[in-house]
């Protein structure tokens, strides 16, 4: 059962070299569908490309899916994964500030590293602000510890805080996502051409 | 650029997606945990702040979470998953021929201003991936997976101040 590092079922040794081969096929993909292009990337925030939008959204939606089947199938315990832990405002004020960042550049650090590997000097520039980034949040360390370390919900998830059915939820997000795919299609085509 | 390179040069993106999402389900289903980035360009600067200064690492309230005792913070989970990335990518754009020095930018824009704008977009992104504990891959994609409250904050946070404000950045990319 699942997972197989945690439960001693593939040694802990192996760890290192399953992250290496994992983040290959993670580079390989977003290097295919087109995520080393920061003109690409931006195309989501001006309408005339969501590719973001769709790779975001189908990879989130189908491993939802299939993380609660095999949940429910036993071969997964999704009680001994790592959920991302909620601090309510370092999530909104953090998220606010990449956004601002992401459009501005048109790479998030994934993305960007993809770039780096193909050549892209906008890419490597890009890199090395991130460090500064986060040198300077180093720096502000102390000033920032109440957002950083406040508000913190725990390690919670939709159901938790929601009191949701994760089945229902993940339904309806289903519905939702494959709406706003067609509407993004249609707001693709009256938006004027961007060729990169 | 014409048409014609536009088209077909990139994978369909629900293909991508499905793949990712099969990526992230065998990630959490062997590691236990998603996927990551910026979590190496962390350790990154956290060796070079070691390597200059033991001693105010050691002292900062931030660093010495990660230099403590023997804790080489470039012994890390995301760290060898982020050699991968650079690996496959280049591997992809390899084979697609995409390989060589450039600069991408707006023809409408300078060089020089593409490339200051996105030293400055680096930056905030360095900032505020501290502040929410994770980017795009860990907190968003990896924490939506498993429905993580924070992924999906972290996520609605990004896009959306990413709509409210490209209005002003509207010069550089159309």
């Amino acid at each position: 059962m699942g997972p197989l590092i945690p439960n001693d079922i593939i040694p802990f040794e192996w760890n290192s070299i399953i992250a290496i081969v994992i983040g290959i096929f993670f580079g390989f993909i977003l290097e295919a569908s087109g995520f080393s292009s920061s003109r690409k990337l931006a195309g989501v925030f001006y309408g005339y490309d969501f590719a973001v939008l769709k790779v975001f959204f189908t990879a989130a939606l189908v491993s939802a899916i299939g993380i609660l089947y095999l949940d429910y199938l036993g071969y997964l315990d999704m009680s001994m994964l790592y959920i991302h832990p909620t601090y309510l405002w370092g999530a909104i004020i953090g998220g606010a500030i990449m956004g601002i960042g992401f459009v501005a550049a048109g790479f998030c650090p994934g993305t960007s590293l993809c770039a780096v590997a193909i050549g892209k000097i906008d890419a490597i520039v890009y890199v090395f602000g991130i460090m500064i980034g986060i040198f300077i949040f180093s720096q502000l360390y102390g000033l920032l510890d109440p957002i950083h370390n406040g508000y913190f919900q725990g390690y919670v998830t939709l159901m938790d805080s929601l009191d949701f059915d994760p089945y229902w939820f993940i339904f309806l997000f289903t519905i939702a996502a494959v709406i706003i795919f067609a509407f993004s299609d249609l707001i693709r085509k009256r938006v004027k051409k961007v060729f990169y | 650029m014409d048409k014609e390179q536009n088209r077909h040069v990139y994978w369909n993106p629900y293909f991508g997606g499905f793949l990712l999402g099969l990526l992230i389900i065998l990630t959490f289903y062997i590691t236990g945990r998603g996927l990551g980035a910026s979590g190496a360009m962390k350790s990154s600067v956290v060796t070079m702040v070691d390597a200059t200064s033991h001693e105010y690492a050691k002292k900062s309230a931030f660093y010495s979470k990660f230099v403590e005792g023997d804790k080489n913070p470039m012994n890390n989970w995301i760290v060898f998953e982020t050699i991968g990335i650079l690996i496959g990518a280049f591997i992809s754009g390899g084979l697609a021929g995409r390989i060589g020095w450039r600069t991408q930018h707006s023809p409408k824009i300078t060089k020089r201003r593409r490339l200051i704008f996105a030293l400055l977009g680096g930056v905030l992104f360095g900032v505020g991936s501290q502040i929410a504990r994770g980017c795009t891959s860990g907190a968003a994609l990896s924490g939506i997976a498993v429905l993580s409250t924070g992924g999906f904050i972290t996520m609605l946070a990004i896009f959306g101040t990413g709509f409210l404000v490209a209005y002003f950045f509207r010069k550089n990319w159309i």
